[in-house]
């Protein structure tokens, strides 16, 4: 019964939604409504679960002393600090000199700005050291790279401008993006639907069963 | 002692790396020397659509970014706004995104402001839910079944300009401004199943993926990163705003990358001879 009645559900649930999808009769779109419903309050829960994930890990961290246990604290007080205030004061997303707008806009958002600008200097220094053009791939790839950051900014005209328009790094640049990279693309989600339809098909059948975990 | 040179400059310590971009990103901040920005077609399609509407048209525009994507779409965000009403476009808003509900609150608030727009009037904000997916989807069928009340709590039938909108085919168009990977959902959803016309605006990093779907049609417009941000200032006429100026940064840093890049490769190269002779 442990597995039979999940994979009912499943069953029931999967072809329900690939049959409403066709059918737009009012008690199907009705019963649709209501499973988009539910999907949405089963999410709520899963906030829940990520946040006692969270915390049973942290504290584990702290228990035993792992490395980096000091940072697991920091989580933590954040993670009580944030909430406390959150619950505390009805208004606190609306109260732009409250004390949760100033940790927003003061620590949070300063913090996590920081963190993406920084990709900004990995990507230098990475470029520099394993940018190369070892193979006719890897130098297809360079080049591609390099018209296209040149194409995207005025550097790219301001070098080829007295070139015919074709030749020019902007029109180069948009080529590339319009045609291979969007032909690669295509081709990767075309081979991405087929494999999902496949797989969400074998799950609704129950050929499927990793999901239901238990082992092999 | 050729090869010598080479190999150091393959072994560059890589704070001087760090150094040379953090000085070309900051310098032409403070020099604010205005670069020209050309203007692409898939931007251009966004502009032309927004300002082909009647005015009271109601569109959508969804913004889902946080502080870490705001240097990029922020701008972008204020500019699709500031098109939309000086147009006298009404707009509704979500924040799928837990992270960048206050940013996207705060960008809305203040552009409306600048034009005098009233709340519930000219605009609403619905905010935030769980599940981005289930929320595209259940707005496809009434925007109330996700956001029965707005960000401020009140109750959207009580909004006079939610008087007859029910779902996106009310609405004219969704310019969706997206940093995270539910882009997918309004392409999947608000597209593909309720075929709401739909413009993306999102991260260059992302930017290549979704040319593939502006070739197929299933979105009208799409507008990359600050670039895109960039272009769309200048359409709407406003060349001096924050993208067009920060595009200086972004040139001058591009071309510091592609020397770096040519530096490394003639140092592995000359390496590899001496290596190999």
């Amino acid at each position: 019964m442990r597995r039979e009645v999940p994979l009912t559900i499943v069953f029931i649930c999967g072809a329900f939604m690939a049959f409403q999808y066709f059918v737009p009769h009012y008690a199907s779109a009705t019963v649709y409504e209501y499973a988009l419903n539910w999907t949405t309050i089963i999410s709520i829960f899963t906030l829940a679960v990520g946040i006692g994930s969270l915390v049973n890990l942290h504290s584990d961290r702290i228990a035993r002393r792992k490395p980096t246990w000091r940072y697991s604290i920091v989580t933590l007080a954040a993670l009580a600090f944030m909430t406390i205030l959150g619950v505390s004061s009805p208004d606190a997303l609306s109260n732009p000199t409250g004390l949760f707008m100033k940790v927003y806009f003061y620590i949070l958002s300063p913090v996590q700005a920081t963190m993406f600008a920084l990709l900004a200097f990995f990507i230098a220094s990475a470029a520099y050291r394993a940018f190369r053009a070892k193979t006719l791939l890897a130098t297809l790839l360079l080049l591609s790279a390099v018209i296209v950051m040149l194409g995207r900014v005025w550097v790219g005209d301001m070098l080829t401008g007295w070139l015919p328009e074709g030749l020019r790094f902007s029109y180069v640049a948009n080529y590339i993006l319009d045609f291979p990279n969007t032909a690669a693309k295509q081709a990767i989600y075309i081979g991405v639907g087929l494999g999902v339809a496949g797989t969400t098909l074998k799950i609704i059948l129950g050929i499927e069963r990793t999901w239901l975990g238990g082992g092999k | 002692m050729y090869g010598g040179f080479w190999q150091k400059v393959a072994d560059l310590d890589r704070r001087w790396i760090y150094l040379v971009i953090g000085l070309a990103t900051f310098i032409p901040v403070l020099t604010y020397i205005r670069v020209p920005v050309s203007i692409t077609s898939e931007v251009s399609a966004v502009y032309d659509k927004l300002d082909s509407l009647p005015r009271g048209t109601v569109v959508m525009v969804p913004m889902e970014f946080g502080p870490s994507t705001m240097a990029e779409l922020q701008p972008m965000a204020t500019a699709v706004l500031r098109h939309c009403f000086s147009r006298d476009l009404k707009v509704i808003s979500t924040a799928l995104q837990i992270e960048g509900v206050i940013l996207v609150e705060q960008v809305l608030r203040e552009t409306a402001m600048e034009y005098s727009k009233n709340y519930g009037v000219d605009y609403v904000f619905l905010g935030y839910k769980p599940s981005p997916d289930m929320v595209i989807l259940n707005m496809g069928e009434n925007f109330r079944n996700s956001f029965p009340r707005d960000y401020y709590g009140i109750e959207l039938d009580s909004l006079s300009m939610m008087n007859g909108i029910s779902n996106y085919s009310n609405t004219a168009c969704i310019v969706n401004i997206n940093a995270t990977s539910g882009v997918d959902y309004w392409i999947n959803y608000a597209n593909g199943r309720y075929g709401a016309d739909l413009a993306l605006g999102v991260t260059a990093v992302i930017a290549t993926d979704y040319y593939a779907f502006l070739h197929s049609g299933q979105i009208f417009g799409l507008m990359g990163g600050l670039k895109g941000a960039a272009e769309y200032e200048r359409l709407i006429g406003r060349p001096r705003d924050i993208a067009n100026r920060a595009m200086t940064s972004v040139s001058v840093a591009h071309v510091f990358i592609i020397l770096f890049i040519i530096i490394g490769n003639a140092a592995f190269f000359a390496n590899r001879r001496k290596d190999r002779s």
